[in-house]
């Protein structure tokens, strides 16, 4: 038997590695956005692809995120699999209500007729020292729009799997990179058959039996060091990585939560008409007469997005969310 | 060296790599619109064309009178009427090859009918039992779009795609004067020049977005004007001149399938009625101007042309009626039968696969619709 060295490769690259992947083994699929073609894209994610399958497949756009999408629609309503990049989260609004109007909601108005699989890139969040418009956690505008599914890798292997189906996907799929975890690295070969994820399924990415950290993206390599800190507190606490926003895992979140009996939901989007909201009254739906106290938020908080200087106070680190572990009422548990 | 040493040998220069870009006299419209009937280029027209062109138009009249009529009735929400507008309407469907794509605003439902789908089916959406009737692929007509101006980003696509498979389709995307100002018309227009893409922009300049005059809506000499700052042809024509929109659209269509690119058409037209049935149209103009335009009538035009020049009789205009009447009440007796409306379509093709929790809403309305049915003994409450 032969073991396979892994090398230790970025998300970018897995990322990249996937696109590649999807044009070499479907010719609908098409990269498109600013800078994509000759640069690489801005995070070098498209690197070599205008090169490999010429540039009208990896395709430089004028600079307009509602032109790049509203032609994206028409891509894919004449077959096509665009997948679309949005150079940064906050650069993703003008094209908006293509999305809301249009991307979301062709499959239903046609009654199935004009289904339109666009895979929407979206580098999100903060913790990059970005300056104003560069670090926005925008996922809850697209979790409250019927239609889209809302994805966001946390390893490499995921960024991998989780695109694959994404572009694989006959529904439109809003695909957020953590562009913080873009230079992450993980023992992952690149060479090899990879799996892909399916869509719609978290994973528990730390067994644990005290109470349940859920989380999503950038914030779950926080929440797995939190998960070690506490371990001098004497807590042992599950990591549940979302991976889906829509659909969301209601199975995974509620087993987690049953077992522990307390919750906390961790992001940087704003704590309030965040995300962390809505999964906190799904958790406590389905476990009130499981959970031991109630479920807690740690969220970014009800700002716009701080100046990078300032951004540390602003995203949730391991000691905000130790000190929300430590408010899950244990002295009434106990 | 410094610069005040360098002095006298300094010769100021273009500024490094400018070059001058598309010469814009080829791409300017005329001064005045472009005029078929009545003119000289008239006799050049095939007459069975106009023929056609009027028998269209007759029908066109005739099914925004009825669709008007059917909203007054309650038959349907909202009719936004395309009265005035029926040579743009039937043209634009008319220039269309069978593989050619059509992307119509809300007020293009005739463009639709005249394209080939069933008008109950374009008339869904103004029923409102569901969004689009019609399956878009049946006859190449994309949904009516409601989002002004949102559609013209599509059929850029579109014909984008179409020209990288290799087919010669042509999309013709359909805006009035009001969509021009949308922030979308810009980015289609720019990408289908950038693109060199095989799509064809008629805005049916009708006078007024619901009540805001042409003036208030931009300060362009002409709408067909805005094509240039593209690098595309603008083209103005007169939108109630069957032939010449017919010829313009057609010589449009023909350049963008022969790898042209993209053209921008002004068809200068009126709406006759008010924004839609729940508008009033006196608020904002006056009855002087509207009867202005009565002389200008799509179908005055044709009529006269053709009568004039003998291709017309009483016998011809009769039948064109009594057509356009068959299909009037056979759009009546159809449209004054209830739709059938069946609430699990709510959930059906939100996704490809429904999500666990729109399977726990259909179950709820599932349970409501059978208690409903029980009665108020079967409900158990």
């Amino acid at each position: 038997m032969t073991t396979v060295a892994l090398k230790p490769a970025t998300m970018a690259q897995a990322l990249t590695r996937a696109l590649r992947d999807a044009m070499a083994a479907d010719p609908s699929v098409h990269v498109m956005g600013e800078d994509v073609g000759t640069l690489g894209g801005v995070f070098r994610v498209t690197d070599g692809l205008a090169k490999e399958f010429g540039e009208d497949r990896c395709t430089d756009t004028p600079l307009a995120e509602a032109g790049i999408l509203g032609t994206a629609v028409g891509m894919a309503m004449y077959g096509l699999r665009p997948v679309v990049e949005m150079q940064f989260d906050a650069f993703a609004y003008p094209a908006f209500e293509q999305l809301v109007s249009h991307v979301s909601r062709m499959r239903n108005r046609t009654r199935g007729a004009m289904p339109l699989p666009i895979t929407i890139r979206i580098p999100y969040g903060g913790g990059i020292g970005g300056v104003e418009h560069h670090s926005d956690s925008s996922e809850a505008y697209y979790m409250a729009t019927p239609g889209l599914h809302v994805v966001t890798p946390a390893t490499v292997a995921d960024a991998y799997g989780l695109l694959r189906a994404s572009i694989a996907s006959d529904d439109p799929v809003v695909f957020f990179e953590p562009k913080r975890l873009y230079w992450s690295k993980d023992s992952w070969n690149p060479e090899e058959p990879q799996t892909v994820e399916p869509i719609g399924r978290a994973v528990v990415r730390r067994a644990g039996r005290s109470a349940t950290l859920i989380t999503y993206g950038p914030s779950v390599p926080v929440c797995l060091e939190a998960a070690e800190a506490a371990r001098a507190e004497g807590w042992d606490l599950e990591v549940v990585d979302l991976r889906s926003l829509v659909p969301f895992d209601d199975e995974t979140v509620t087993a987690s939560v049953r077992r522990t009996g307390r919750a906390v939901v961790v992001h940087e989007s704003t704590g309030f008409g965040g995300p962390g909201g809505e999964i906190a009254a799904r958790v406590t739906e389905r476990c009130f007469h499981y959970l031991e106290a109630p479920v807690l938020r740690v969220a970014g908080f009800d700002i716009p997005y701080p100046p990078p200087m300032l951004e540390r106070h602003h995203l949730p680190g391991v000691d905000r969310i130790l000190d929300a572990v430590g408010r899950l009422q244990w002295e009434a548990g106990s | 060296m410094t610069v005040m040493e360098q002095r006298g040998a300094y010769r100021p220069t273009p500024p490094p790599a400018w070059q001058p870009r598309t010469d814009p006299a080829p791409l300017l419209p005329d001064a005045l619109p472009y005029r078929v009937l009545g003119t000289e280029a008239a006799a050049k027209a095939d007459p069975e064309l106009l023929r056609l062109l009027h028998a269209q138009l007759v029908r066109g009249r005739r099914y925004n009178t009825q669709a008007t009529a059917l909203t007054k009735q309650g038959r349907l929400a909202v009719y936004p009427s395309s009265t005035g507008q029926e040579a743009c309407q039937v043209a634009a469907a008319l220039v269309l090859e069978e593989r050619d794509w059509l992307f119509p605003s809300y007020r293009d439902t005739l463009a639709v009918v005249a394209r080939g789908v069933d008008p109950v089916e374009a008339l869904t959406l103004l029923r409102g039992d569901w969004h689009t009737g019609y399956d878009p692929y049946a006859h190449r007509v994309a949904p009516l779009s409601t989002p002004l101006a949102t559609q013209l980003p599509h059929a850029v696509g579109l014909a984008h795609a179409a020209r990288l498979k290799g087919d010669d389709v042509v999309a013709l995307a359909l805006v009035g004067d009001g969509g021009t100002s949308e922030g979308d018309f810009h980015e289609a227009m720019n990408f289908a020049a950038v693109w060199q893409a095989p799509v064809v922009f008629l805005v049916q300049n009708n006078g007024f977005a619901i009540s805001v005059p042409l003036d208030k809506q931009t300060a362009a000499p002409s709408l067909a004007h805005k094509a240039v700052g593209y690098g595309m042809p603008g083209r103005l024509v007169d939108g109630n001149d069957a032939a010449a929109v017919h010829e313009v659209l057609g010589d449009a269509v023909r350049h963008a399938r022969a790898g042209g690119g993209p053209s921008l058409i002004e068809a200068v037209t009126y709406r006759m009625d008010a924004h839609t049935n729940a508008d009033d149209a006196t608020r904002y103009r006056g009855d002087a101007e509207v009867e202005a335009w009565r002389d200008h009538d799509p179908i005055l035009l044709l009529e006269r042309e053709l009568t004039e020049r003998g291709l017309l009789d009483e016998d011809g205009i009769r039948a064109a009626r009594d057509d356009a009447e068959a299909m009037a009440a056979d759009l009546r007796a159809r449209m004054n039968q209830d739709a059938p409306l069946d609430p699990m379509d709510l959930f059906a093709h939100v996704y490809a696969q429904p999500t666990t929790q729109l399977l726990e809403q259909e179950t709820q309305v599932q349970a409501e619709l059978d208690a409903e049915a029980a009665g108020p003994e079967g409900a158990g409450r």
